[in-house]
């Protein structure tokens, strides 16, 4: 007997408009000033009224686009009603029936060995308004619970699922993928730490019976994901307590209903949260507040274009253009978009795309991480990066030169360094290849007429002799090519 | 005539001619209030220290010759579920008794702005649910023709401070006849404008989809002259109407030519009295001596009115009124267990009966099972309620019918009879219903002296025509220059 693992997403992403979803408060994450961005609206004070902000309905439609859904012509609002201290109004403005998008997909790579893809349905993506935050006394004096209401309104999008997950790992590999989708056509930072990207996972089981018969146990929707390895551990956690149950019990999804569970990640397990009694009833109904919203062809078209090439094609694309290795186009595309772009300036300015992405995923990165600076301000330009390579490409410097001159345009005291600060600093240090002047020939003949004992040893067939006398050679001229010394010092030899 | 019973528009000219002025209204309508309101109990609050700065204010505006609002020193009252910035704003409800609102309402806003004097804040049946103001959890409004009765509710408050002099002018809501219902009981007019006309930004929501501010008036004119101070789109209430609003007064005296009034022939007329049957009668008569045709017309889904607003009034509301927890503002429970029995005390004690009534109504219809048989059946009635009102006025310009089916009870007379106070709303629910404007005007009066109103109906948007048809009436007869005594 054996099972597959089912699992479905729910993402709650928070888009990144300057205000809130219908009040023109503050969306900034500012838990340390508690309440200092809200209005009438967010704080549900009588007689006050929701407006609907335009940006993002804009940004939501971007979304439901990106992940390849439908946009319906019409879409409404309802309310989800329900009672907690972080929901002024008793009620989180959503959608219910009507989603402004529907029917999507988004293809993950589920194998990197095999580069197996697989799609992952989308059922739908709808705008809701965020609640605020309660934070409890955890001191156990019981002190009284607080209440934060800048987050109360913030505009989220919740992006559901298909059920089309098959393990804790594709469920990590799917919010990564999309995660990075959303940052690269900009809706969202997708900041867990701050709550722009939270996650729910639906999981059960289909336990398969020697008759071939299939039985799914119950489902189970873990909350309190915060984080790519909460949510791969989480799953895996309740596969095997689901497995064991189970085993135990024999109960299936028909016998129980939907259950919630906590994920506690100090602990590692998942804990019951809401029991099977008191199901939710959110008694949805339209908002009569709020018109319903009409979309026209034109805007899906206009939406449409503003979204940029999504992370996956132009992975594929740095493979086969610039033929990189997966793993180097992987590590670029996941930099994120600002990286990715600073990569094909790099590889398109030299020539050479393998070389742009070794100096981009181990110099540029590494320096980066170092600095703790951001791509954009990186004090190299990729243009002058660009530049450096080509140097290389042209025999003009060697590797190890451009390095060098890679650290010296880091140091560079006033403002950005210039493509013209490369040549400055290969005529500063003398880095330039000397290959084919006079003066090196009479140098390796100065060399050759030194080492008596060396020249025989070569004569003799000790080829490794050469080598002493390279470096003999390079120490009277820098910048010289040793491949070039060791055909001068051969042919004299010889 | 007196200053308490003189109408705004008569006012606003003394005051223009240098006879009076704003701060001598104003105090002549405090005189009043401190003289009559201890057995009208129309007002919940008196600003009248600020009232007065304010006319004083005017006044001295006026005298230097700087621009003047429409409405310039003219004392207006609020329904108290209008929220005005710093002025406890309550609903009648013990739940918002010490509710003190950081912002102005639209329409506060708007009478500000045109120099108005905001004198108090009346009573109400708590949070609008009513049609007596018997269930306000502070007082009970009576009536001032007869305090014995009723002065009608929701905004009975309002009412009865035109009818009582207490001023000259009030604003109210209608969300299923809490303007028309009191200016009717009470002798004065009342307008519920369209749908959408007034923006409802700062009215505590009762129905989101029905309610509507509107005015109260000594008569036609006054009326005409507070809503066009007041209409128009607000872009904080997105279901205001983006339409432009004529200058209703400018055009007012010009009768309707070839006017076709509807009346609806086969109303069920168990129930109704006979006295306004005999009124809405003589009504029509006068339309047809002034060259109106009178035309049948036949309403089929209006014996449906009452039960479909009585879901989807109850259903907005449950949503509405849940925000009242006891969490972030109002009343909470002194006492409780834990975080759900904080909830369950706060509201339930400081709700009254009808309020609890409908919520549980609401609750009931938009839960999960019933809510097809019940909201969603009475969404699909309401449209076709709607199409009955589009059908009829292919063939009128304007329909006449009584307001309520009895002139004012009296007070207590339906208090323990909640159904039959929910039935007395069967023709007013329908204008809510379809979004259509409604007027009511007086036009008769009861043997013991109450006044009996007139309802006018027109097509959405078509206020002009619903004032102008309104004061074609009043020109010809007294009924509006009646004033208790």
């Amino acid at each position: 007997m054996d099972y597959t693992v089912i699992i479905g997403l729910e993402v709650h992403v928070q888009l990144q408009t300057r205000t809130k979803l219908f009040c023109g408060c503050s969306t900034k994450f500012n838990p340390d000033h508690p309440n200092t961005q809200t209005c009438p609206v967010c704080l549900g004070l009588p007689g006050a009224l929701p407006v609907l902000n335009r940006e993002a309905f804009h940004l939501g439609m971007k979304t439901g686009l990106a992940i390849n859904c439908e946009i319906p012509s019409f879409t409404k609002w309802d309310r989800k009603q329900y009672y907690y201290p972080d929901l002024p109004k008793a009620y989180q403005i959503s959608q219910y029936d009507l989603p402004m998008s529907q029917n999507g997909w988004l293809e993950i790579e589920i194998d990197p060995e095999t580069r197996e893809k697989k799609k992952v349905g989308i059922i739908r993506a709808h705008l809701e308004e965020d609640a605020g935050k309660n934070s409890h006394d955890e001191s156990g004096r019981g002190q009284d619970s607080k209440v934060d209401l800048n987050r109360c309104g913030t505009p989220l999008i919740e992006i559901v699922s298909e059920p089309d997950l098959r393990s804790a790992q594709e469920a990590r590999i799917y919010l990564e993928e999309l995660k990075l989708l959303l940052t690269y056509i900009d809706v969202s930072d997708c900041n867990m730490q701050e709550g722009s990207l939270r996650c729910d996972a639906n999981v059960n089981l289909h336990v398969h019976q020697a008759n071939g018969e299939t039985i799914p146990t119950p489902i189970v929707e873990i909350k309190n994901l915060n984080s790519f390895r909460g949510v791969e551990q989480a799953i895996e956690y309740e596969v095997q307590r689901q497995w064991k149950h189970w085993q135990e019990t024999g109960l299936s999804l028909k016998d129980v209903p939907k259950e919630t569970r906590g994920w506690d990640a100090d602990r590692g397990v998942t804990l019951e949260q809401r029991g099977k009694e008191d199901a939710a009833d959110y008694r949805y109904f339209p908002d009569p507040d709020l018109a319903p919203v009409t979309v026209t062809d034109a805007e899906r078209e206009r939406v449409s274009k503003e979204i940029c090439e999504r992370p996956a094609d132009r992975r594929a694309r740095f493979e086969t253009t610039y033929q990189l290795s997966v793993y180097d186009a992987a590590v670029i595309i996941d930099q994120g978009l600002a990286v990715a772009d600073y990569f094909e300036t790099v590889a398109e300015g030299c020539g050479n795309g393998k070389q742009a992405a070794n100096w981009v995923t181990q110099d540029v990165l590494r320096e980066l991480k170092e600095r703790e600076l951001e791509i954009a301000a990186f004090p190299i330009q990729p243009k002058v990066l660009a530049a450096l390579l080509q140097k290389v490409n042209m025999d003009k410097i060697t590797t190890n030169s451009a390095r060098t001159v890679f650290q010296e345009l880091l140091n560079h005291a006033e403002g950005l360094p210039g493509v013209e600060q490369i040549q400055t600093i290969i005529e500063n240090k003398g880095l330039a290849l000397v290959s084919d002047t006079g003066e090196l020939d009479s140098i390796v003949q100065a060399v050759v007429d030194k080492n008596e004992k060396a020249v025989a040893d070569f004569q003799s067939g000790k080829q490794a002799a050469v080598g002493a006398l390279i470096g003999q050679v390079m120490r009277e001229i820098k910048g010289a090519d040793p491949k070039v010394i060791r055909e001068l010092l051969i042919a004299k030899m010889s | 005539m007196s200053i308490t019973s003189a109408t705004a528009s008569e006012l606003l000219a003394k005051m223009n001619s240098g006879e009076i002025s704003s701060e001598e209204i104003t105090a002549a309508c405090l005189d009043q209030i401190s003289r009559r309101d201890g057995s009208i109990n129309a007002f919940l609050s008196v600003q009248s220290e600020a009232a007065l700065e304010k006319a004083r204010e005017v006044d001295q505006k006026r005298k230097s010759g700087k621009p003047l609002g429409k409405l310039a020193g003219i004392p207006i009252a609020l329904k108290d579920n209008l929220c005005v910035d710093g002025v406890n704003t309550t609903c009648a409800s013990k739940m918002l008794e010490h509710f003190v609102p950081p912002y102005d309402a639209h329409i506060v806003e708007q009478l500000k702005a045109a120099d108005a004097v905001l004198i108090g804040k009346t009573n109400m049946d708590e949070f609008a649910m009513g049609s007596s103001t018997e269930n306000s959890a502070f007082k009970t409004t009576t009536n001032p023709w007869n305090t014995a009765y009723a002065a009608g509710g929701s905004s009975g408050g309002s009412a009865a401070a035109v009818s009582a002099g207490f001023a000259p002018l009030a604003l109210g809501s209608d969300t299923g006849g809490s303007i028309r219902q009191p200016a009717s009981f009470c002798g004065v007019v009342g307008l519920k404008p369209t749908y959408g006309r007034v923006s409802r930004y700062g009215l505590v929501a009762f129905a989101s989809s029905l309610d509507q501010i509107g005015p109260f008036a000594r008569d036609v004119t006054d009326a005409a002259l507070i809503l066009e101070t007041i209409a128009g789109k607000d872009r904080r209430d997105t279901t205001s109407l983006d339409a432009a609003v004529p200058e209703f007064t400018s055009r007012l005296e010009q009768p309707l030519e070839n006017l076709k009034v509807g009346y609806i022939e086969h109303l069920h007329e168990e129930g109704l009295h006979a006295e306004v049957k005999a009124a809405t009668l003589q009504a029509l008569d006068v339309y047809k001596s002034l060259g109106a045709e009178l035309v049948p017309i036949t309403l089929p889904h209006a014996k449906y009115c009452v039960a479909t607003y009585y879901i989807i009034a109850p259903s907005e509301a449950s949503s509405n009124l849940a925000r009242y927890d006891g969490v972030h503002y109002g009343y909470r429970a002194p006492h409780f267990e834990n975080m759900i029995d904080m909830y369950a005390a706060s509201r339930g004690e400081a709700f009254g009966d009808e309020v609890k009534r409908r919520i549980m109504l609401g609750t009931y219809a938009l839960s999960s099972g019933y809510y097809d048989a019940y909201y969603l059946k009475a969404l699909k009635v309401r449209r076709l309620i709607r199409n009955d009102f589009e059908q009829a006025f292919q063939n009128v310009d304007i329909i006449a019918t009584p307001v309520t089916p009895t002139p004012a009870f009296t007070i207590g007379e339906l208090v323990d009879d909640p159904l039959a106070m929910y039935l007395a709303d069967i023709f007013t629910t329908s204008a809510n219903l379809s979004g259509i404007p409604g007027i009511s005007i007086p036009a008769g009066m009861s043997k013991n002296s109450l006044p009996i109103g007139l309802q006018l109906l027109a097509p959405p948007l078509e206020e002009e025509r619903l004032l102008r048809a309104a004061r074609m009436f009043e020109r010809e007869t007294e009924w509006h220059l009646k004033r208790p005594v």
